[in-house]
């Protein structure tokens, strides 16, 4: 029986391991690489594409730009933590890829390996986030500008031109790069403008309901707003349902300017629908960028940008079309 | 003078007095918390708000969780740390049956009793599941849930083939929110009918009696005739069915689902809420209402903390200082140390009178 119970628990052990571990996917099998053509081979670390809709999209682009038929032969490794990552990078140089391509889950502590695989002569190119490195070691970073996001959503509020700026601001989880990125440029606005007002500021760590809870309790309790900043998409859902439960006008002609970030398709619907006002893209269609460096560095040719930031819009409810939706949805 | 010892004896007594300490805080600090208003909401249905209704809606689902909670942990000795995961699958599966493979129907495919009850089987499957890793393999409960609660998120994305299904017909909103007519919130009545199924269980059927005598000693529970095997599972596969409720009412109120975020963390707070209503957490004898006010203590705290716009850094801190307080005071060492302060007491007492 103990023997048993043994068996059982590291069985458990293990599953749970695997489970909570990252899971790596080779899509290319060993016989590959008999064929005549000679494809790129690319490590691709990435973090788990259960994260979030954001997440899921940029997986599926890069799965879908790095194929045998564009000429590469890819190896994708999840991790949402940075020292399993690590461990997969090594694991990488060790089987001698050509290409690195990584989106850290955290900034700092990748020193040591990417200078091995400068040693071993593979290209690191960086992806979706940056990391606290030596500019010398990647050849290339092509990533999103939260900062620039944040700004970008003020000005259209600033451009909303309201008499009074009085603002629920939802925060993501703390600490991260979005919402340190989304908060900064609202937070300096405030500080700066006498008419713009923080009703409350609180994180709801990207969760709806949580976010429906904090602006119900400040329904509840009279106070006036006219503005819903919510760091995500899902974060101004979770207001809106707390909105309509108080029976609250919001959106286009309505009494609150409901503001989003991430642009998944249901919320372009929404602004579509004329419910939501506004919603800041955070792009996380990367492949085509990083083919394109990987096309010049094999021709030979030299990377001009080495960093390349992505261009990214925002959403205006008034101007939104359903091709936009289609397009840039997530 | 025998009464006044029951009543604080009496493990209730302990997330009670939370529950007024707060609400007198409240009361001091600012009484407009107590005011409820009818107004309408954006369909035109008059509807109660107020702190006081928020509490109430938005503790439903923990409450309900409580429940069986208690259970698990009165039978087991051990607690289900697979909840949040638990209720990320149930609701996948209500939203795949009701908006399809691809996702995007736009009527609903079945009714919704119809999808719910068949996402309540699956999630008793998994319940039943960690029932039978409990009971029949020995494993600890923490461990053998913690399988389902790495895996579960990643089942519940899978199910939907991680596309996000948004619901769109109106009803599917009146469990989260407010049925036409009715201004209380349907959350809350939910949470109500189950209270009262499991005061009927409780009362007529003799699970709690069979359960306290598994937690308590499951051997000698055997020797005496009942099936500790089968008690352990029934409790795990009850903690399936409230999780099959809560992730009614958590989809419903909005209306579609993040399978990295729903119900995150709920878990802990369901043991907490075992923890506060004074229940052992190494089984044995159990008080479901304790567990019950100990859910609306925490949905309490969380309101309170929000009203006073304490800042978002700073709220997890202000969270467990009450709780650590809490807990502390209604861990049963701490309140049998109480008991036998005020025995003392009395019979310093008595010894006067007498002299």
């Amino acid at each position: 029986m103990k023997k048993f119970l043994a068996i059982t628990l590291a069985l458990v052990l293990a599953l749970g391991l695997a489970a909570c571990g990252g899971t790596t996917t080779t899509t290319t099998d060993t016989q590959d690489e008999d064929e005549a053509t000679e494809l790129i081979s690319v490590a691709i670390i990435n973090n788990d594409p259960n994260e979030s809709g954001y997440r899921t999209a940029n997986d599926n682009d890069l799965k879908a730009m790095f194929t045998e038929e564009n000429g590469y032969s890819a190896t994708f490794y999840y991790s949402l933590k940075n020292d399993e990552q690590i461990a997969y990078a090594q694991q990488a140089i060790q089987a001698g890829v050509d290409y690195l391509l990584l989106s850290a889950a955290d900034v700092s502590g990748w020193d040591t390996v990417l200078q091995d695989a400068q040693d071993n002569d593979i290209k690191v190119i960086l992806f979706d986030r940056t990391i606290d490195a030596d500019e010398s070691l990647y050849v290339a970073s092509i990533v999103s500008d939260m900062d620039q996001e944040g700004v970008t959503a003020v000005e259209w509020l600033e451009s909303q031109g309201l008499e009074e700026y009085n603002i629920i601001h939802i925060q993501g989880v703390m600490g991260s790069a979005a919402q340190v990125g989304r908060t900064g440029a609202l937070d300096d606005k405030v500080a700066a403008e006498d008419n713009w007002n923080l009703v409350v500021q609180q994180t709801a760590d990207w969760n709806a309901e949580t976010a429906q809870q904090i602006v119900q309790s400040v329904i509840d309790s009279g106070e006036s707003f006219n503005v819903i900043y919510a760091e995500n998409d899902d974060m101004a859902k979770g207001a809106v349902a707390a909105l309509d439960r108080a029976g609250i006008t919001h959106g286009v002609d309505g009494d609150v300017i409901i503001m989003g970030f991430d642009c998944n398709s249901w919320a372009l619907e929404e602004l579509l629908a004329g419910n939501w006002n506004y919603d800041g893209q955070c792009n996380p269609f990367q492949a085509s960028y990083i083919d394109e460096i990987i096309k010049t560095l094999e021709a030979g040719e030299e990377v001009t940008e080495k960093t390349i930031i992505l261009e990214e819009k925002g959403f205006d409810a008034t101007t939104i079309t359903q091709e936009d939706v289609d397009t840039y949805g997530i | 003078m025998k009464t006044v010892k029951k009543i604080f004896s009496n493990q209730i007594v302990i997330p009670l007095a939370a529950l007024i300490i707060l609400a007198l805080f409240n009361l001091i600090a600012d009484p407009s918390f107590y005011k409820i208003t009818l107004g309408l909401n954006s369909d035109g249905n008059p509807v109660l708000t107020g702190y006081l209704i928020t509490i109430l809606d938005s503790g439903a689902e923990l409450a309900i969780l409580a429940i069986g909670m208690t259970l698990v942990t009165a039978a087991s000795g051990g607690q289900d740390i697979s909840v949040g995961a638990a209720i990320a699958i149930s609701g996948s599966v209500m939203l795949r049956l009701l908006c399809g493979p691809t996702a995007n129907s736009q009527t609903l495919l079945m009714p919704i009793a119809c999808a719910f009850l068949i996402a309540m089987v699956v999630s008793m499957l998994f319940g039943a599941f960690n029932g039978v890793l409990v009971a029949i393999f020995k494993i600890q409960p923490m461990i053998a849930t913690l399988i389902l609660y790495t895996a579960g998120r990643s089942i519940a994305a899978w199910i939907n083939q991680n596309q996000l299904p948004v619901v769109v017909d109106p009803t599917f909103k009146y469990f989260g929110g407010y049925i036409p007519g009715c201004p209380v919130p349907t959350a809350f009545i939910i949470a109500v009918i189950c209270m009262i199924i499991i005061g009927l269980v409780l009362k007529f059927t003799n699970l709690g009696l069979y359960t306290q005598c598994v937690g308590i000693n499951e051997r000698s529970s055997r020797l005496n005739g009942l099936n500790p095997t089968f008690i352990k599972i029934l409790a795990f596969v009850i903690m399936g069915m409230c999780v099959a409720v809560a992730a009614l009412i958590k989809v419903s109120r909005i209306s579609t689902i993040n399978y990295s975020v729903i119900a995150k963390d709920i878990e802990m707070d369901a043991i907490l809420a075992v923890a506060l209503g004074g229940n052992a957490l190494s089984g044995g004898k159990f008080n479901v209402w304790g567990s019950i006010i100990g859910a609306y203590v925490i949905q309490f705290l969380t309101t309170t903390l929000y009203k006073f716009n304490v800042s978002s850094v700073a709220l997890p801190a202000y969270k467990a200082v009450v709780v650590i307080i809490l807990v502390v005071a209604s861990a049963p060492t701490v309140r049998d140390k109480f008991a036998e302060l005020s025995k003392k007491m009395k019979s310093k007492k008595s010894v006067k009178e007498a002299a």
